[in-house]
C-alpha cells in the first residue's frame, strides 16, 4: 500500500468538492421548471450533447473567443485550463501504465513522481517524462503572465483588471502554489534520484549540488497538496466556482434553456459561470469614457454571489450590450442585470462565510402591489384604419425633422398609412421596463395594442429602436413590426419611392437597441449605400459605441452621458464624415449636442435624396368622376 | 357693506415647521441633481403624460421640496417614465430617477404605502 500522511490534505479537498458539485447540480436540477427539466433531459441525449462537449472543449479548455479577442490573455487561460487538464489527464495515464497496479486512486496520479521515485529513467519512460515536463512548463509560462497581469495588466493587453474579495485572494495563491510547488517537489525529488526530463531533471540536478535534495523534496510535496487542498474547498466561495459551473450553462444552453424574466436555476448557474475575467470591464463605456468603475457586469455577477445589495450596481447601466457581446463565456448579462432591477430593493442576509458554500436561493421580494390602475386617465383608443400605422415615439417628437422626413417619405411613396401619434402618443413601455417596472409597463402596451388593433394595420413602422424593440418583444401583435430604416429598405426595393445620390461622406453610428438589441445591422448601412458614400469606422456592428444617452441608466449624471457622447463623437468622425447618420432619435440628440458635425437619422437624410414625382395629369376627358380624382 | 368687490381667499402659507421633508431628503441625498431645478417648467411643457391629463412634474418637484406629500403620492404614479423632461431640461437635472426615488421613498415609509 502505497500511502504517506502528505496526501491527506489534497484527498479532503478533492471529495470535498466532488460531493459538493454533485449535491450542487442536483439542486440545480430540482429548481428547474419542468419545461426546463424536459429540454436538459432531451439535450442530453441529442444533438446538444455533441455539440456541447465541443464547446466545452473549445472554450472551456482552449478559450477560443478569448484568443480571438486577445492573443496574450487567451494564451495565459487557454494554458492554466488546458495545460492543466493535459497534466491530469496524462498523469493518471502514466500511472496506470507505469504504476504498481491498474486503476489507481486520484492521489497516486498527481504524486506519481513520489511514489515512484526511480521512474523515467530511460527509453518510453523518459519519453512520457519528457511529455509531462512539457506540460508543466507550458502552464507554467502562463502562470508567469497571471501573476504579472495581477500587479501589471498592461502585459495581456488588459487596462484594467478585477478586483478580488479575500476570498478570491487567498484561493488566487493557492492557485499559484500549486505549479511552482509541484516543480519544485518533483525536481528535488528527481534531484535526489537523479531522474527527470529537461525541466524538473536539470532543475533537480542543478538544486541538488547545493541543497541537500532528499530532505527538500517532502515539505514541497506537503506544499503542493496543501494548495490544491485550499483552492478545492475554497472553490465553491470564490470566482473559481466558475469551473465546474461553466459545463453546467454549456449544457443548459445548448439544450435550448433562457433567461426569463425571472431569478432560477439558469440565472444563477450564469451567475456562477462569471470568471471575473475582466473583458466586460474593458469594454464597458462607463468605464473608459466615464470612468465609473464599480459597476461592470463581472462586479455585478460578484455581488449576487456574495449577496450584497445590488440595486446601486443594476441601475447604473446603460444597457447598451457591449458586455454581452464581449463576454467569452455567453453570460446573458443584460437579461440577468434586468432580473435585479425586476426584483427591487432584495432583502440581504448578513453576510457569513458558511453561507457562501450554502446559499439559499435569491429572494426576490417584488414590490408591494399597487391595486388601481396607474394610467385610468387614458383615453378610449381609437383609431383610424389604415394599411400601415407610423408611431413616431416620444423621442422622435423631440425631432421634429425626423418625423417629418418620415411623413414626407411616406406620402412619397403612396402607401395608405396613419400616423399614430401625430397629436402625441402614448409612451411604449420599454422605460418602464428597463426601470424594472413591468407592471405599470403593461398598462401602456395594452392600451397601444388596442390603438393598433383598431386600426387594422398590417405593418407597424415606427422610427425609435427603443420602441421598437419593445413592440417587436413585448407586444403580442398580430402585424409586421418595423424599424423605419427596414420601411425604407423596402419601398427602395419595390421601387416605390426614388432617390439622387447624395454625394456626400457617412458615417454610421448602430444604436443599440437597433444592432445589438435587435439585430439589425444590414437595413440602415443599405439605405444609407443607396443613397451616399458610407464611409467605414472602427466601431462596427455589434462593436458598436453607445451614444451615451441611453435611458436604461437611471444614475449617470448628466455630465458623465456628456463625456460618452464626447468620447463615441470622436471616435465615430475621425475621418470626417459631411454627416453622422445614426438610426435613433436619441442618439441624434444626444450627439447633436457634443459635435461640429452634422447629426441626422438616416430618414433625413432619404428625404433630402427623394424625387417628388409630380402629380400625374388627367388624360383624355375633362369630365373626371371623384373615385378617378381620389386615386390620383 | 359686500359690494366693494372683495373676496377672501383661503390660507396660503406654507408651514415649513409641519412639513415633512423626509421623502425630499432621501431623494436630495440620492439625486443630487435634484437642487439644480430651476422650476422652468419645460418637463411639464414637453410631458408625454400631461398631454393627456393636468399631470406636471415642476409641480411635484416643488411640492417633493414644500414637503406636501400627500398630494404627491397619487400624482406620481401617473408618470410613464419615458424620458422627455431628461432631454428637455436645461439644468440636467435626472428627471427619471427623482421619479423612480419618490415611488421608492414612499414605498419605503409605512405612512405613506400604497
Amino acid at each position: 500500500m502505497q500511502f504517506d500522511p502528505f496526501v491527506i490534505p489534497f484527498n479532503i479537498g478533492l471529495y470535498f468538492i466532488l460531493i459538493y458539485v454533485v449535491t450542487r447540480s442536483v439542486i440545480w436540477f430540482h429548481d428547474l421548471s419542468k419545461p426546463d427539466k424536459l429540454r436538459l433531459q432531451r439535450g442530453f441525449f441529442g444533438l446538444a450533447f455533441g455539440l456541447s462537449l465541443k464547446e466545452i472543449f473549445m472554450e472551456s479548455l482552449i478559450h477560443r473567443k478569448i484568443l480571438k479577442t486577445n492573443l496574450r490573455l487567451g494564451y495565459m487561460h487557454m494554458s492554466l485550463a488546458f495545460g492543466w487538464f493535459l497534466l491530469i489527464l496524462f498523469g493518471t495515464i502514466e500511472a496506470d501504465i507505469f504504476g504498481a497496479k491498474h486503476l489507481n486512486a486520484p492521489y497516486k496520479a498527481i504524486f506519481f513522481r513520489f511514489f515512484n521515485p526511480d521512474h523515467g529513467r530511460m527509453g518510453f519512460e523518459a519519453a512520457y517524462g519528457f511529455l509531462m515536463d512539457l506540460i508543466l512548463a507550458f502552464i507554467l509560462s502562463g502562470l508567469v503572465l497571471a501573476v504579472t497581469k495581477r500587479f501589471y495588466s498592461k502585459v495581456v493587453g488588459m487596462k484594467k483588471t478585477t478586483r478580488l474579495k479575500i476570498t478570491d485572494k487567498i484561493a488566487l495563491t493557492s492557485l499559484w502554489l500549486i505549479f511552482p510547488s509541484r516543480l519544485l517537489a518533483e525536481s528535488f525529488t528527481s534531484g535526489a534520484y537523479g531522474t527527470g526530463s529537461f525541466l524538473t531533471g536539470s532543475l533537480g540536478s542543478w538544486l541538488a549540488t547545493f541543497l541537500p535534495a532528499q530532505q527538500m523534496a517532502y515539505p514541497f510535496w506537503w506544499l503542493y497538496s496543501i494548495s490544491l487542498g485550499t483552492f478545492f474547498i475554497l472553490l465553491p466561495i470564490t470566482r473559481y466556482m466558475h469551473i465546474p459551473t461553466e459545463l453546467f450553462l454549456i449544457f443548459m444552453r445548448n439544450s435550448g434553456i433562457k433567461t426569463g424574466d425571472q431569478a432560477g436555476t439558469y440565472s444563477e448557474v450564469q451567475t456562477y459561470s462569471c470568471s471575473s475575467c475582466g473583458i466586460c470591464i474593458d469594454a464597458c463605456q462607463l468605464n473608459f469614457s466615464a470612468g465609473i468603475t464599480n459597476i461592470q457586469s463581472a462586479y455585478l455577477m460578484k455581488a449576487i454571489r456574495n449577496n450584497d445589495d445590488v440595486s446601486g450596481i443594476a441601475d447604473n447601466c446603460l444597457m447598451c450590450g457591449r458586455c454581452d457581446q464581449n463576454c467569452p463565456v455567453g453570460i446573458e448579462l443584460s437579461p440577468l442585470r434586468m432580473i435585479q432591477r425586476r426584483g427591487g430593493e432584495a432583502v440581504y442576509d448578513i453576510r457569513n462565510i458558511y453561507k457562501g458554500y450554502f446559499r439559499s436561493r435569491q429572494t426576490i421580494v417584488s414590490e408591494k402591489a399597487i391595486g388601481s390602475l396607474n394610467y385610468n386617465f387614458l383615453p378610449e383608443p381609437d383609431q383610424k384604419k389604415a394599411d400601415i400605422l407610423y408611431f413616431a415615439g416620444c423621442m422622435t417628437h423631440l425631432t421634429p425633422t425626423i418625423k417629418n422626413s418620415m411623413i414626407k417619405i411616406l406620402d412619397a411613396s403612396g402607401v395608405k398609412y396613419n400616423f399614430m401619434d401625430e397629436q402625441g402618443g402614448v409612451c411604449c413601455g420599454r422605460p418602464l421596463m428597463l426601470a424594472g417596472l413591468d407592471k405599470e409597463a403593461r398598462e401602456l402596451i395594452n392600451f397601444n395594442s388596442q390603438m393598433i388593433w383598431k386600426s387594422g394595420a398590417h405593418t407597424f413602422v415606427t422610427s425609435c429602436p427603443i420602441c421598437y424593440k419593445v413592440f417587436k418583444e413585448s407586444y403580442y401583435l398580430d402585424v409586421e413590426v418595423l424599424h423605419h430604416t427596414q420601411f425604407i429598405k423596402r419601398l427602395i426595393d419595390e421601387g416605390s419611392v426614388k432617390m439622387n445620390f447624395l454625394h456626400k461622406k457617412v458615417v454610421y453610428h448602430s444604436p443599440c437597441e437597433l444592432g445589438r438589441g435587435s439585430g439589425i445591422f444590414d437595413e440602415p448601412k443599405d439605405v444609407l449605400n443607396h443613397v451616399s458614400r458610407l464611409e467605414k469606422c472602427n466601431f462596427e456592428d455589434e462593436n458598436s459605441l453607445c451614444c451615451g444617452g441611453s435611458l436604461a441608466n437611471m444614475k449617470i449624471s448628466s455630465q458623465n452621458k456628456k463625456k460618452i457622447a464626447f468620447d463615441a463623437v470622436n471616435e465615430l468622425t475621425k475621418n470626417t464624415p459631411d454627416i453622422l447618420a445614426t438610426a435613433c432619435p436619441l442618439c441624434k440628440k444626444t450627439f447633436s449636442a457634443v459635435t461640429e458635425t452634422r447629426v441626422a437619422d438616416i430618414s433625413e437624410i432619404v428625404a433630402e435624396a427623394l424625387i417628388i414625382k409630380p402629380l400625374k395629369k388627367i388624360s383624355g376627358s375633362n369630365i373626371t368622376s371623384i373615385k378617378e380624382l381620389a386615386n390620383i | 357693506m359686500d359690494k366693494f368687490g372683495f373676496t377672501i381667499s383661503e390660507g396660503r402659507q406654507i408651514d415649513y415647521e409641519s412639513n415633512d421633508r423626509r421623502i425630499a431628503e432621501y431623494i436630495f441625498d440620492r439625486e443630487p441633481s435634484f437642487r439644480l431645478c430651476i422650476e422652468c417648467g419645460g418637463c411639464s411643457a414637453t410631458c408625454t403624460t400631461g398631454n393627456f391629463t393636468d399631470f406636471s412634474l415642476r409641480e411635484l418637484n416643488i411640492l417633493i421640496k414644500r414637503g406636501e406629500n400627500e398630494q404627491v403620492r397619487e400624482k406620481l404614479k401617473k408618470c410613464m417614465l419615458c424620458g422627455k423632461c431628461n432631454l428637455v431640461c436645461p439644468r440636467g437635472v435626472n428627471t427619471r430617477n427623482i421619479v423612480v426615488l419618490a415611488k421608492k421613498a414612499f414605498q419605503k415609509s409605512d405612512e405613506y404605502a400604497i
